[in-house]
C-alpha cells in the first residue's frame, strides 16, 4: 500500500464523554478504512480536553478521501503538515549533522507541499532528494556527494507500516519468528509454493519476481549442495548472495569430491584433502572467472555451474579471512555493498541460509515489504537479524541442508 | 436577578427561507406576532420576575428577535455568532454594537467557525452541551471550552426540524433535562443517557417536540415554553417546576419560540 493512501488527523476537545471519538473510529471502519490510534491525552479532569492524533488509512486515495470528508464535520482534521528540512552534505560521504535515518519501511518524505515516495528504501541510510525537488532516494553514508541535499530532523517525513498481505501464508503475519520447536513442515511448503508463483511469474517477465539466496559454505558441508543445484537448474533461484568460501567448496566438491577436505561421500579426511580448496581456488585464478571454468568444461556440476548456465545473478563478497579470493569475489567491502544493493530490485522472495555475516548483511539491504526466510543452525542468527530491525524474516532453526532438501522435494526434486 | 436580552419584532416576518419551518407563502400577522411577545415578556417580568434588556429592532433584519442566537455571554465576556447563511449574518454587528455599547469584553471566533451563540450551546452549571451539524462547527466548542474553562460535549444533530439545540433540548435549573431523542444521532443519545439519570429526563413526545416543547425558557422553578404541549407540562410539574405556557405560533413559523426570543446575559 503506498503511503499516500493514509493522513494523520488530530481530534480534540471532549471526545470520549461525548463518543465523538468512538463516532470517528466507528465511521473510519464503517467505510473500510483501518486506523492507528498513535497518541490519546485524556483530560485529567472533566473540564480539561482530550486529544487524540490518528493515522487513517484506506486502500484507495479515493476512499481515503471519502473518510476524510465524512469524519471532517466532527472535528477531525488533517494535521497541519510541512514540507521536510533539507541540509547540504558537507562532505562526500558524509551526511549532516541531524540527518533522518531510514527505516526499512516504504516511506515518504514532503516536498514543496506534495508527498513524494523515497526510493530504495533500505534501512539505516540517509535521503537525498534532487535539485528540483521532485525525486528522494534513500542513499547509503558512502554513497552521498557533497552538497547533495539530504533530509534532517522528522518533519515531513512518514512511514507507513506494512499492511497484513492477502495470501494467508506464514508471511502474512508479517513478524520474525524464531521457530526451533515448531513443526517446519507448513513454513517449508509455504516457501515451496511462493517460490512455484515466483518461478511461473518470472518466466513470465513479471517483475518482482526474483528469488535471492544468500548463504554460506554450509551449505555445501551439510550435503545441501545438490538440492539448491537441482533449484537452481529448475529456475527457482535468481540470485545469489555468498562470499568466497561458498562457491570455493562448491567447485572443490565438483574437481575432488570434497569440502574442505573431506570425502562428501564417503565422509572421510582425504590425504592432502585440506589443500583441495586451495588448489581449486588457484586453478580458478589461472582460468580467470568462474565463468569461464564453467564454459571450458573445467568445472561441469554444481552450484555455481548451474548459476552460469542459468545466469543467476551472483555477487560474491569477500572478507578478510579469505583464501585467493577467487576471481570475481569483491574485496572492497562498499563496493560489495553496492553490487548486492543493485542486486535487489525486482526481489520477491529472500533465502538467508547457513550464514550470519551474509544473512545479516542481506536484511539490512531488504525492504520490509520483501518476505524474508532466515534458515540457520544457531537460532542466534534468526534472532540477530530480528534484533537488527528485519522483523519481517521468518526465523527456521534447522540445518540448511535439510532445508534445501525439503524445498526442493515439495517442488519435485527426487534426490 | 436573572436578565434576559430581548428584541421586539417590530420588523419579524418570513423574507427567506433557511429551515424546514420558513416559508414565505406563510405570512406573518404583525399584529398577533407582536402581541404574542408582549405576552412573553409580560410572563418573564411578572411571573418570573427577569429582568429585560431590549434592543432596537433593525429593518431588514427579521431574525433579529431571535436573541438567542446574539452569541453566548459568561460574567462579562461575549463572544457573538458567526451565522452559518449569509441572511443571518447580517446581524452579527447589531448584536457585537449590543454587547460592546453595554461594557461587555468581546471574544471573536475565527471567522470561518460558525457558531449560532446561545441557540447551539446550553448546559448545567458543572457541565455544557454543544450542538453541531446543522448550524454551528464542532471546532468552535474547544475553543470555547478553553474560554470559559467549562466542559463542552458535542452533540451531533440530525433532523433539519431541530437545526439548533435549544429547538430540542433543554437543560433545567434542577439537573433535569427535557430532549426530543431522535434529533440525535445514537452517540449524542448515548452521551446525553450517560449524563442525565433516567429520571432526571423527560423525552418529549414527537408532537410536542415539533410545538418546541423543549424551546423554554428556565429561570429557578419558572419554565416558560409555548403552549400546547400538556405532557410536558405535566411532568415538568411531577419534577416540581411551574411552567408558564405562551401562545407563539407566529414565531414557530419562523421556526422558535420562547427560548429563541431570549438570551440569558447573567
Amino acid at each position: 500500500m503506498s503511503a499516500a493512501t493514509q493522513e494523520t488527523v488530530v481530534l480534540s476537545g471532549h471526545i470520549i464523554d461525548s463518543l465523538i471519538l468512538a463516532k470517528v473510529l466507528d465511521t473510519i471502519l464503517m467505510m473500510g478504512g483501518t486506523f492507528d490510534l498513535e497518541q490519546v491525552s485524556i483530560g485529567k479532569t472533566r473540564n480539561e480536553p482530550s486529544r487524540a492524533r490518528i493515522v487513517v488509512r484506506a486502500g484507495s486515495v479515493k476512499l481515503l478521501a471519502d473518510i476524510l470528508r465524512a469524519i471532517q464535520p466532527h472535528g477531525a482534521s488533517v494535521e497541519g503538515e510541512v514540507d521536510c528540512q533539507l541540509k547540504t552534505a558537507p562532505g562526500d560521504g558524509v551526511f549532516p549533522e541531524d540527518f533522518y535515518a531510514t527505516t526499512h519501511l516504504p516511506t515518504q518524505v514532503r516536498l514543496s507541499g506534495r508527498w513524494i515516495d523515497v526510493d530504495a528504501i533500505e534501512m539505516d541510510l540517509g535521503i537525498v532528494v534532487n535539485k528540483d525537488r521532485t525525486k528522494a532516494a534513500a542513499v547509503p553514508m558512502a554513497g552521498v556527494n557533497v552538497g547533495d541535499e539530504v533530509v534532517t530532523g522528522r518533519t515531513g517525513i512518514r512511514v507507513v507500516p506494512l499492511q497484513r498481505p492477502q495470501e494467508r501464508d506464514v508471511f502474512s503475519f508479517m513478524e520474525s519468528q524464531v521457530s526451533a520447536e515448531r513443526p517446519h513442515g507448513h513454513i517449508i511448503a509455504d516457501v515451496a509454493k511462493r517460490m512455484e508463483v515466483l518461478r511461473d511469474g518470472h518466466r513470465g517477465g513479471k517483475s518482482g519476481c526474483k528469488v535471492l539466496v544468500a548463504g554460506g559454505p554450509a551449505i555445501i558441508h551439510a550435503g545441501g549442495r545438490e538440492a539448491l543445484t537441482w533449484l537452481i537448474d529448475q529456475g527457482f533461484v535468481h540470485v545469489l548472495f555468498c562470499g568466497n568460501a561458498l562457491p570455493a567448496h562448491d567447485m572443490e566438491a565438483d574437481l575432488y569430491g570434497t569440502s574442505l577436505g573431506y570425502g562428501l561421500s564417503a565422509g572421510r579426511v582425504v590425504p592432502h584433502g585440506h589443500e583441495h580448496h586451495l588448489r581449486t581456488i588457484n586453478r580458478i585464478r589461472s582460468i580467470g572467472s568462474i565463468a569461464k571454468a564453467v564454459e571450458t568444461g573445467v568445472i561441469t556440476h554444481g552450484i555455481m555451474a548451474s548459476c552460469v548456465r542459468e545466469r543467476v545473478h551472483t555477487v560474491m563478497a569477500g572478507t578478510i579471512r579469505d583464501d585467493g579470493p577467487l576471481p570475481g569475489v569483491i574485496t572492497d567491502s562498499v563496493a560489495a555493498q553496492a553490487a548486492m544493493r543493485a542486486a535487489i530490485p525486482g526481489v520477491g522472495l529472500a533465502l538467508l541460509i547457513a550464514s550470519t555475516l551474509h544473512a545479516v548483511a542481506t536484511g539490512n539491504l531488504l525492504p520490509a515489504t520483501i518476505p524474508t526466510v532466515c534458515v540457520d543452525v544457531n537460532p542466534a542468527v534468526p534472532t540477530k537479524l530480528a534484533d537488527r530491525g528485519s522483523f519481517q524474516a521468518v526465523g527456521l532453526v534447522m540445518d540448511a541442508a535439510s532445508f534445501l532438501r525439503d524445498v526442493a522435494r515439495e517442488l519435485g526434486w527426487k534426490g | 436577578m436573572s436578565r434576559l436580552l430581548v428584541c421586539p419584532p417590530d420588523y419579524f416576518s418570513i423574507d427567506y427561507e433557511i429551515n424546514p419551518w420558513m416559508r414565505r407563502s406563510n405570512v406573518v400577522a404583525p399584529e398577533r406576532a407582536i402581541q404574542q411577545w408582549h405576552r412573553l415578556m409580560e410572563v418573564l417580568e411578572r411571573d418570573v420576575g427577569t429582568v429585560l434588556e431590549r434592543m432596537k429592532p433593525v429593518a431588514g433584519l427579521p431574525d433579529l428577535v431571535f436573541t438567542a442566537n446574539a452569541g453566548v455571554v459568561v460574567g462579562r465576556k461575549a463572544v457573538p455568532s458567526r451565522f452559518r447563511y449569509p441572511e443571518r449574518q447580517r446581524e452579527e454587528a447589531h448584536y457585537e454594537g449590543w454587547f460592546r455599547a453595554h461594557g461587555y469584553e468581546i471574544i471573536t471566533l475565527d471567522p470561518d467557525m460558525f457558531f449560532e451563540g446561545a441557540g447551539d450551546l446550553l448546559g448545567f452549571h458543572d457541565g455544557w452541551f454543544g450542538g453541531y451539524r446543522q448550524r454551528s462547527d464542532i471546532r468552535a466548542f474547544p475553543v470555547l471550552s478553553e474560554l470559559f474553562g467549562k466542559e463542552i460535549l458535542p452533540l451531533e444533530l440530525i433532523d433539519g426540524r431541530f437545526y439548533h439545540l435549544d429547538t430540542c433540548f433543554c437543560p433545567l435549573s434542577g439537573g433535569d433535562l427535557l430532549y426530543y431523542p431522535a434529533a440525535f444521532d445514537r452517540y449524542a443519545q448515548a452521551a446525553i443517557a450517560d449524563r442525565i439519570p433516567t429520571v432526571s429526563r423527560l423525552p418529549v413526545p414527537e408532537q410536542e417536540a415539533l410545538k418546541f416543547a423543549c424551546n423554554a425558557v428556565c429561570v429557578g422553578k419558572h419554565v416558560v415554553l409555548p403552549d400546547g404541549c400538556p405532557e410536558t407540562m405535566t411532568w415538568l410539574e411531577s419534577r416540581g417546576y411551574l411552567p408558564h405556557p405562551v401562545p407563539l405560533d407566529e414565531f414557530m413559523k419562523s421556526g422558535g419560540s420562547a427560548k429563541c426570543l431570549t438570551l440569558a446575559l447573567d
